[in-house]
């Protein structure tokens, strides 16, 4: 039912050696390109935003082809498997969540990792693709546009994760979990009258996570966004920073390894979070465009594969993590600008380090496997 | 059948859901796009300026203040280059985690900066250490706590230490401002003026890149004094070791060039190490030799007989009465040690008899004396141009009396510095000329001006070298080889508006080589408090073994070969 033979001979025919490889990767070739692409402009900005350090850049390096194998692996796993899977992840995930609340450890000020002997990892990468696919399977074989209760459901579903993560404290990360079951919700069909309601909701959720959830340092995040210049040596330095980063560059940019705030170490952050002032300031409102270019070209593939899925579970897992990948960049981008608060998320398969490149590449990884046109073989 | 509605159904609802996020997406994108043109092309130049003030900042050149030399180019005084590292509190503050690394570093307890930090945090700048080895600031740099920064600093280094201490003066501690001494009185051109110039700095406050320079700097001037640094050693040495020897309380020693006036040394105890002033009272920072005035005794009389000399009634073989050994004047008794008789002018000033003195002085009219006395510098400043150098003192003729005129004439009533009393001796040994006391070294000839006849001059050189032959009082400052003209002293001291009976400033003052003086010096001893206190037992000794080094080291040939055996014999018994 899942697999459908796709072959038109003509199509075979004109496809390259290298296309065929792909082909029968599972990988879809435009998108492979673009995320190649964006992981070349990503090493060759590290290493300036490094201030041109050759192990940053290798271990970016080493990063992305390890991204690599995550998403070429994840690509060969029949759609079929992933789909029995999920639940199972996403309840390994959430005992996970728990387990870093009682036991994690504690790096940075917030109780995030959990210490595997071997390796330390963020249980709450697991969810950014656990929990939208969790919906997705969910609502698969469920009357779409989801009802109320469904709705409420899948509400719950998100909203405990996000929560948990929330409370680490990590709101960067809380806020991508929330997004990408947001969007399958979206991609669902919620009708607009569940929408307009959230929205409502907004202001007094809003409120409450003012008065009860968020940490003194979150707050603070929200009320320098409002005004960096109110503690522009503090907390508003960042955004400050940032902005003159940008700003500076102009046009064309001061060139290559170029950029005085982020050579001379004005710029914070400027390999991990900031890393898009880099860009601004090094290559100007040209090198800002080309990467967001890149960026939509990825995503637009991302989402047109998607609607080229087959089954519901497909298309709305492939959708949720092409918007979840899509929410990552301006969400980043947004608050580099100074368009956003400052939150702690990463400029995908640019900024430096973490394991949010790895999760997004296998994410990428399993929306391939999902929207792979492939031939029954043998059948 | 139902599930392929519901299939075919939210197919084309999703295909409808992902044309509305495309359209969110594209709002998305061109809302980052509009923000991207407002940053880069609109508010380009303002941020554009943001961005360089971060980074440009006008950095001081720090400049070299000017070394001091001696008058052969050793140094006496240098300034080496050091750090300083000084914090931002409300910066640092940030990074409290580095502390325990930041204070390692600094070699100093992790509470005390903390404590220092948190209690200065609404300042923007503290020193956290003064005046570090290079070496061990960078150490602290390379740590790269935001918040700390260096500043280059000079740090004044006397190689000399205590030899040179007094004369010198020093700099402020931390900031090269001369305080005391030569260093204050040059301060104008020892002083650096240090530049400025605009640099592309870190965010750490390092150094990248040098863009333009704004004012150079200029570097203080070199100071070349007229110390000698050998004879200034000697001084020292002979002063200390007298001073020790004798438990006195202090001691000075000034030796003059005669035909210069240039000051080859000038020494003091007690005396301190310049490079290392903490544990010592200010009091010992006092050039004695030029700011304390004291009674000058009988090393006075040699301008008093040459007063006498100048007024054509008397010469050197003039016979005064000094019998019955004491003399009345008004309802003071003056004595000598014994009843000398009837002796000449050469033999008063060998014996030193106060009582020949005084009917001498009271013989003379009272402003011929004064006068004399002027011209031979007392009552005024050397002009040497010494900080807080003392003018001495010197009352008006008009004010002395005949009490006044016959205290006077064997030294008290009277107050001079020993710079004074060795700038007269010079002025002596000159022949007669006055030039004024230098402590910069003189590469001219000094001209100077005459204040008594040369004939006058001589004649007293050739009394004072009685006053060192075995009879005079002054024997202990006879040398081998070279004849020496000099007066001894023994003042009591001024003590409760009286004078004290048992506390004295031993002096020796004389020229040589006395057939044509090339150094003048002055050794004054304060209260040598052994068995011996005479100026002749206790001063002439340090005079003669300064005098025989410097004489040697100036290869100034001897002009007294020829009482060798003489001589010899005194030099033996001095050493005993």
């Amino acid at each position: 039912m899942s697999y459908q033979v796709l072959a038109s001979s003509r199509t075979q025919r004109t496809l390259t050696g290298t296309a065929r490889l792909l082909f029968a990767l599972h990988l879809d070739g435009p998108l492979f390109v673009g995320l190649c692409l964006i992981g070349a402009v990503g090493s060759i900005v590290i290493f300036s935003a490094s201030g041109q350090s050759f192990s940053y850049l290798e271990a970016q390096l080493i990063r992305f082809g390890l991204g690599m194998v995550a998403m070429v692996a994840l690509a060969q796993v029949p759609p079929r498997v992933i789909r029995t899977a999920t639940p199972w992840v996403y309840l390994t995930g959430l005992a996970l969540l728990v387990l870093v609340m009682v036991s994690g450890d504690i790096a940075m000020g917030a109780q995030r990792w959990l210490d595997l002997g071997l390796v330390r990892f963020q249980p709450s990468e697991i969810m950014k693709l656990a929990v939208p696919l969790a919906c997705a399977w969910y609502l698969h074989e469920r009357p779409l546009p989801p009802n109320s209760i469904t709705v409420l459901l899948l509400l719950l579903a998100i909203g405990i994760p996000t929560l948990l993560i929330a409370e680490q404290p990590d709101l960067g990360t809380a806020l991508l979990v929330a997004c990408s079951g947001a969007m399958v919700l979206l991609l669902a069909g919620l009708q607009l009258r569940y929408i307009g309601a959230m929205i409502a909701l907004l202001v007094p959720t809003a409120f409450v996570a003012w008065q009860f959830f968020l940490h003194d340092y979150q707050k603070q995040r929200v009320l320098t966004f409002l005004d960096p210049q109110s503690d522009p040596l503090g907390a508003g330095y960042h955004i400050i920073q940032s902005q003159i980063a940008i700003g500076s560059g102009g046009v064309f940019g001061k060139g290559y390894l170029n950029g005085s705030q982020a050579q001379l170490e004005f710029l914070p952050e400027r390999s991990t979070d900031f890393v898009f002032a880099v860009i601004g300031e090094e290559w100007g409102l040209i090198g800002l465009l080309t990467v967001i270019a890149l960026y939509l070209f990825v995503i637009g593939r991302a989402l047109y594969l998607s609607t080229t899925a087959q089954d519901t579970f497909a298309r709305l897992s492939a959708g949720a993590l092409s918007l979840t990948f899509c929410v990552y960049v301006f969400v980043n981008t947004g608050m580099v600008t100074g368009l956003l608060p400052v939150v702690g998320v990463p400029l995908p398969f640019i900024s430096y380090g973490g394991t949010a490149m790895v999760t997004l590449m296998a994410g990428f990884g399993i929306l391939m496997s999902l929207c792979a046109k492939r031939r029954l073989v043998g059948r | 059948m139902m599930r392929s509605e519901s299939r075919a159904f939210s197919q084309e609802q999703f295909r409808a859901r992902v044309r509305f996020v495309l359209v969110l997406l594209v709002l998305t994108a061109l809302t980052l796009l509009a923000r991207a043109v407002q940053l880069q092309f609109v508010e380009q130049d303002f941020l554009e300026k943001q961005g360089d003030a971060r980074y440009t900042r006008i950095a001081k050149i720090s400049a070299v203040r000017g070394s001091i030399y001696d008058r052969n180019g050793e140094a006496l005084a240098a300034s080496t280059p050091v750090d300083s590292v000084w914090a931002s509190p409300p910066e640092l503050i940030r990074a409290a985690d580095q502390f325990p690394r930041l204070a390692e570093a600094l070699n100093r307890d992790k509470k005390w900066l903390e404590q220092l930090v948190t209690s200065n945090l609404n300042r923007e700048f503290i020193y956290l250490v003064r005046h570090m080895r290079p070496s061990d600031a960078q150490q602290v740099a390379e740590l790269k706590i935001p918040g700390v920064y260096l500043l280059r600093e000079y740090q004044r280094f006397y190689p000399a230490g205590e030899v040179t201490g007094h004369v010198l003066g020093f700099t402020k501690k931390y900031d090269d401002i001369g305080q005391e001494g030569l260093e204050l009185a040059y301060d104008h051109s020892l002083g650096a003026e240090p530049g400025a110039k605009r640099v592309i700095q870190d965010r750490y406050g390092r150094t990248v890149e040098d863009i333009e320079s704004i004012r150079p700097p200029r570097p203080g001037a070199p100071l070349i004094t007229s110390i000698d640094l050998r004879i200034q050693y000697l001084a020292y040495r002979e002063l200390k070791a007298a001073v020790q020897q004798h438990n006195a309380k202090a001691g000075s020693v000034v030796v003059l060039d005669v035909d210069t006036g240039e000051v080859l040394a000038m020494a003091n105890q007690p005396a301190y190490n310049p490079n290392d002033r903490d544990q010592v009272s200010p009091a010992r920072y006092r050039n004695r030799a030029a700011t304390d005035i004291f009674e000058p005794g009988s090393s006075i009389k040699p301008f008093i007989a040459a007063a006498a000399l100048a007024s054509g009634r008397y010469h050197s073989d003039s016979i005064i009465d000094t019998s019955p050994g004491f003399v009345k004047v008004g309802v003071n008794t003056f004595r000598d040690r014994t009843n000398l008789g009837p002796v000449s002018l050469t033999t008063i000033i060998s014996k030193s008899s106060n009582v020949g003195m005084a009917k001498l002085a009271l013989s003379l009219p009272p402003d011929l004396i004064y006068e004399t006395l002027r011209g031979f510098g007392f009552g005024q400043v050397t002009g040497s141009g010494f900080p807080g150098e003392s003018a001495g003192l010197l009352n008006h003729h008009s004010h002395w009396k005949r009490i006044g005129t016959a205290s006077i004439s064997f030294g008290y009533g009277v107050s001079v510095t020993a710079l004074q009393l060795a700038h007269a001796y010079a002025i002596l040994g000159a022949g007669g000329i006055r030039r004024p006391v230098t402590l910069r070294r003189v590469d001219e000839p000094v001209v100077g001006e005459r204040v008594i006849d040369a004939r006058v001059a001589a004649e007293m050189l050739r009394m004072m070298e009685s006053v060192v032959s075995e009879e005079g009082t002054g024997n202990r400052a006879a040398l081998v080889g070279y004849r020496v003209a000099g007066k001894t002293g023994t003042a009591w001291k001024a003590e409760n508006g009286g004078y004290s009976t048992h506390k004295y400033m031993a002096v020796f003052a004389g020229v040589v080589p006395a057939s044509r003086p090339k150094l003048a010096a002055v050794v004054v001893i304060d209260e040598p408090s052994g068995q011996k206190y005479y100026g002749g037992e206790v001063a002439a000794p340090v005079f003669a073994n300064i005098m025989a080094g410097a004489l040697r080291l100036l290869g100034v040939p001897p002009d007294g070969l020829e009482q060798l055996p003489e001589t010899t014999l005194v030099q033996a018994h001095r050493g005993l």
